[in-house]
């Protein structure tokens, strides 16, 4: 208990960001995970394609603790998400240690999910200042650099009730990007926005690809997104991932019949 | 004229009364609302002892009456615990406050309930602590659904105070069965009907101070939703549509 924890055993230059083994979860009689493996490497970008209520958000949400798996193993950074380490074996985790674990991942929501009582640099400097002691001055001041990164620091006064929803989700990535996660969750981020505001959107997640420094997985619709900024798109369907490869191979050549249905159907509309 | 009013010595009788009154209704409301909030939070708590106390609670709470509640408070507890002076004024306040916490704390639950899941969604995925999420972001967002019953419960529980007197507490209702009762008490006698309209206008002039109060907390609470500059400020100080006619 009081001895500290020895670093991840294995050789830390290939700990994945994200490691997912044997991974079940079902609601009631429909499994939406079903067995799932998965390594997302450090600094990749990941995009998680498939038909409609397949599963693909439960992926980031397992990741998330937003839904507990069933079964299985998750691991963030070398550190199991569910489980501590007792010798060698793995007993369910307390909430501190999911906390400690957690603070890896941030998530951007379909639906924005801004706080509405608070402004949008209230909303950015929360969970700095509660989670990570730092204080008001600094959080607001990196608070308004991320806001300016989204083109919005003019806008940090206002609450979310003032804002579209293309500025509500750009605020909202600015919040999940202020306590500087590691692995970035992005649950279909445009969906939920005005076609004319989706590039504002795109463009950001663009930026911080480019910056190359966090994991990202992303559920996402937007093909022509996916095909340029992924490093590798999964088709998945059933609950497992049925298709695995480099944008222009899995998007321009897909092997499976089901991804090439579900393609077909994306490309038609 | 003087038909409408009492005397000093009487109205001075009333207003002993009221502060008696005001009293009861402070310490209970203060523990009603902290027996509110911790119980209609631990209602929706992940574990399930914790639920079932609070059930527990809510139903003893809201299911025994009142006065039968304040009696065991002032006469039947004392003796088990073997205290010998009992505050009446502490009692009396204990038995309204955790008879209003019952109501409370279902209020506080369903206004809990109303605020969209994706609230605590995004608290979690900022690693905020279970405490944090309640207080910075579930319970600021619940408060306007909390405020309107809870503003009708205080004003239950003012007009609950008056059964305070019946553990002989001097309450405002008590000051007036005396008046009534020692109709001598000065020089003129007092006109019944008289002696009871002024107790019933200062019941109704303290609820509607509370009335006022919870409307002026409203307010602020919903003004925070708003916005703190910019053009929604002119469209939402636009008048409505009347109602003159």
């Amino acid at each position: 208990m009081s001895a500290p924890e020895p670093q991840s055993t294995n050789d830390s230059a290939a700990t994945p960001a994200v490691r997912m083994r044997g991974v079940n979860k079902a609601f009631g009689d429909n499994v939406v995970l079903r067995e799932l493996d998965l390594d997302v490497a450090e600094g990749e970008r990941v995009v998680i394609i498939g038909p409609s209520g397949s599963g693909k958000t439960t992926i980031l949400r397992v990741c998330m603790t937003l839904e507990r798996p069933d079964s299985g193993t998750i691991e963030l950074e070398g550190q199991h998400l569910y489980h501590e380490k007792h010798g060698d074996k793995l007993k369910p985790a307390r909430e501190k240690h999911i906390r400690q674990v957690r603070s890896n991942a941030g998530m951007v929501f379909q639906h924005f999910n801004l706080f509405p009582h608070m402004s949008a640099l209230e909303n950015i400097t929360l969970a700095p200042m509660k989670t990570q002691g730092v204080s008001r001055d600094e959080a607001e001041e990196h608070g308004l650099e991320l806001l300016d990164k989204v083109g919005l620091r003019a806008h940090a006064n206002h609450t979310p009730g003032q804002l579209s929803g293309g500025q509500k989700q750009r605020v909202a990535i600015a919040r999940s990007l202020a306590t500087g996660p590691k692995v970035m969750l992005f649950d279909e981020v445009t969906s939920a926005l005005d076609p004319e505001l989706v590039g504002d959107v795109l463009s950001v997640l663009r930026d911080i690809a480019e910056e190359g420094e966090t994991t990202m997985m992303l559920v996402t619709h937007e093909m022509g997104f996916a095909r340029e900024v992924a490093d590798r798109v999964l088709m998945f369907d059933s609950g497992q991932i049925i298709e695995s490869g480099k944008p222009s191979d899995l998007l321009g050549d897909p092997q499976h019949e089901r991804t090439k249905s579900f393609l077909g159907a994306v490309f038609d509309h | 004229m003087n038909d409408f009013f009492l005397n000093s010595t009487q109205y001075e009788r009333l207003w002993d009364g009221t502060l008696v009154t005001l009293q009861v209704l402070a310490l209970s409301f203060m523990l009603g609302i902290v027996l509110s909030v911790g119980f209609g939070v631990a209602r929706l708590s992940e574990r399930v002892a914790v639920r079932a106390a609070a059930l527990v609670y809510v139903e003893v709470a809201r299911g025994i009456s009142s006065i039968v509640l304040l009696f065991w408070m002032a006469f039947a507890l004392p003796i088990l615990l073997g205290f010998d002076q009992p505050s009446r004024l502490l009692m009396g306040s204990v038995a309204l406050g955790l008879n209003m916490g019952g109501y409370g704390a279902e209020i506080v639950r369903g206004a809990i309930q109303s605020v969209p899941k994706g609230q605590t969604e995004a608290s979690i995925a900022l690693n905020l602590t279970p405490t944090q999420r309640i207080r910075h972001i579930v319970l600021p967002q619940a408060m306007p659904v909390i405020l309107p019953p809870m503003g009708n419960l205080t004003i239950e529980i003012l007009k609950g105070t008056a059964l305070v007197s019946l553990i002989g507490l001097s309450d405002l209702t008590f000051e007036v069965s005396k008046l009534r009762v020692n109709r001598t008490i000065s020089d003129d006698p007092v006109s019944i009907p008289i002696l009871f309209l002024n107790a019933l206008i200062i019941y109704f002039v303290l609820a509607q101070i509370i009335a006022l109060l919870f409307r002026l907390a409203e307010r602020r609470v919903n003004a925070g939703f708003e916005q703190r500059s910019g053009r929604t400020a002119v469209e939402l100080s636009a008048p409505t549509a009347g109602v003159t006619g």
